[in-house]
């Protein structure tokens, strides 16, 4: 945990001293009560039995993780076999988010290292700059793509005038399209923590290696990558985690067949399906995937160890 | 081999990837932007130059609901930033300034749930919550909803402040029989403000920004501007939607801008 550096001296600590729990008490009562109870309350609500039309009747029922995992046919009489409905969304989610991740790192990581390695006046404005798309309100930037992408959009249009495809590329509506989005959507969120890195690399380093006789690209593989590693994991969470239960962009820009995980939950509560033990249980298995890869996180900065 | 000159810092098709990378970043928002002043009932055809969508979303059909749309989300924003900034200055005052207590760890965790847990998640939770509570989703709903997530938003920034000044101005005001009250409210508290400021910004927009949880625990009649927007889209992408993001658009860019210079301005005296 990154808990503040407290300073050396404990006595310049008095001033404020025995106030902590008082000044957090607010933070508590907030967060607490608007989101810790009610993620709990939500973990009840996944095994209670649905009402229809939305709510719930409370009696105990595991049936929003049976109907998740188990297919038991048309009348719930059949032996249960896995239902891969669910699971393949999910599946799709993960590897849609993956794809997006690795775009982003493909991106995010020469521009990280080639905004670094400017001088320190040039820096601040590449930085700004890369930031800026961050603030614009996610469902216009999604927009912005939608309208980009479109069969007879601009994209398409100029390709088309300028004769390098004779037929409009389909782009909307598929998964390519969602990719896209969250690629679109969370790029910034790669360059920060691995510029960051890059920042505190020392070249030393390279000019060792280089005197070693290593070329450039073996540098950067045996050399920078370990070194800068926790940046770039870093970048990866912050794309990956957001992009999984994205709702924007699989939702503008997927359509209707190209469901994922935050349109499937949304749908339990906002659209027709009206199941909110189903959808509470759904959001519960994404936390906990959320939980673990933050959780492995948490780990693998243990191991290299925070300086 | 001594004069071998080879910059260690350069890779070949950096410079290139960096470029694109911009470009792929701005350049929907441009021609978003190109494409508001469309002088054309078609989104696709470009019939020259003209305003009539900006008169369009002013004077238009749709006017009305979304000038009502973004007073809300201003009010609502300006409640929940202004709440957030103040719980999360008594929050780094706990976490920097009091020398530990005990549960600080745990209120760092909790400072920082907001951004951990996914957002439809949250938004789910958020609307179980009231409707098991019985509060009727409203203005109301909408505020506390958004005071949660913008917490670790106006944190971060005054946190970060707050470690870069030197206890000492506090302590030769103490020495000087001020109160602790006075060596805040005189001392540190003027000496923050450029974290307080960017932090209020930061949090303002992150709650303009909101849709999903805005979605779930708004009411029928409450529509904030994302809200609106998004109702409008799903009918398929109007001009004046065009109009109206350019000038989010805008305001969002003055607003990250402004929170930029603000805290450059103010970089610590040593």
């Amino acid at each position: 945990m990154a808990a503040p550096v407290t300073s050396p001296a404990k006595s310049s600590d008095g001033i404020y001293a025995g106030l902590g729990p008082r000044l957090i008490l607010p933070t508590w009562l907030v967060i607490g009560c608007f989101l810790a109870l009610p993620i709990g309350i939500m973990l009840i609500y996944s095994f209670l039995t649905k009402e229809f039309r939305g709510g719930v009747v409370w009696e105990f029922s595991l049936a929003a993780y049976d109907q998740f995992f188990f297919n038991r046919g048309l009348f719930g009489d059949e032996a249960p076999t896995l239902e891969w409905t669910y699971i393949t969304i999910f599946w799709r989610s993960i590897w849609q988010a993956a794809l997006a991740t690795l775009l982003c790192l493909l991106i995010g990581f020469p521009t990280a290292w080639f905004i670094a390695t400017r001088d320190p006046k040039t820096r601040s404005v590449w930085l700004f700059l890369i930031t800026i798309p961050y603030w614009v309100n996610l469902l216009i930037r999604t927009i912005s793509m939608k309208f980009l992408i479109r069969d007879n959009g601009p994209i398409n249009e100029f390709l088309l005038a300028w004769g390098v495809i004779a037929e409009p590329i389909h782009m909307i509506n598929t998964d390519f399209a969602v990719m896209l989005g969250l690629f679109y959507s969370y790029l910034p969120f790669m360059v920060l923590p691995i510029y960051s890195s890059v920042e505190r690399y020392d070249f030393a380093l390279s000019e060792a290696a280089a005197d070693l006789y290593a070329s450039r690209w073996t540098t950067l593989r045996h050399v920078i990558l370990p070194v800068v590693k926790p940046g770039i994991i870093a970048g990866c969470i912050l794309v990956f985690v957001p992009s999984l239960g994205a709702f924007l962009a699989p939702n503008l820009l997927g359509g209707a067949k190209n469901f994922m995980i935050g349109s499937l939950i949304e749908e339990q509560f906002k659209g027709n399906a009206g199941n909110w033990p189903f959808g509470a249980a759904a959001s519960m298995i994404l936390l906990t995937l959320v939980m673990l890869v933050l959780l492995l996180y948490a780990r693998e900065q243990g191991k290299v160890g925070v300086k | 081999m001594k004069n071998r000159k080879i910059d260690l810092r350069y890779f070949p098709g950096f410079s290139p990837l960096t470029w694109l990378c911009l470009f792929l970043l701005y350049a929907p928002l441009i021609i978003v932007m190109v494409y508001s002043f469309n002088d054309s009932t078609s989104i696709t055809t470009w019939g020259g130059l003209s305003l009539r969508w900006y008169s369009e979303v002013f004077y238009g059909l749709e006017a009305e609901k979304f000038k009502t749309a973004t007073l809300n989300s201003l009010v609502i924003a300006v409640v929940a930033s202004v709440t957030a900034t103040l719980i999360a200055v008594m929050a780094a005052t706990a976490m920097v300034r009091t020398g530990g207590f005990r549960g600080q760890s745990l209120s760092f965790a909790l400072i920082n749930l907001p951004l951990m847990v996914p957002e439809i998640v949250t938004a789910v939770a958020t609307l179980i919550f009231f409707s098991t509570i019985g509060f009727t989703p409203g203005y109301l709903t909408i505020v506390i909803a958004h005071i949660v997530f913008c917490i670790p938003f106006a944190y971060l920034p005054i946190a970060a402040r707050m470690q870069g000044i030197d206890r000492t101005y506090e302590q030769a005001a103490q020495d000087l029989y001020a109160t602790r009250f006075e060596a805040f409210r005189l001392v540190l508290l003027p000496l923050m403000t450029p974290g307080i400021i960017s932090g209020f910004l930061l949090a303002f927009i992150i709650s303009l920004d909101d849709f999903i949880i805005t979605n779930f625990v708004k009411g029928a009649g409450v529509e904030t501007l994302p809200t609106a927007i998004y109702g409008s889209v799903r009918r398929g992408i109007q001009p004046n939607i065009m109009a109206i993001s350019t000038l989010l658009l805008l305001v969002s860019i003055m607003f990250v801008t402004l929170s930029y210079l603000v805290g450059r301005s103010g970089e610590t005296p040593k």
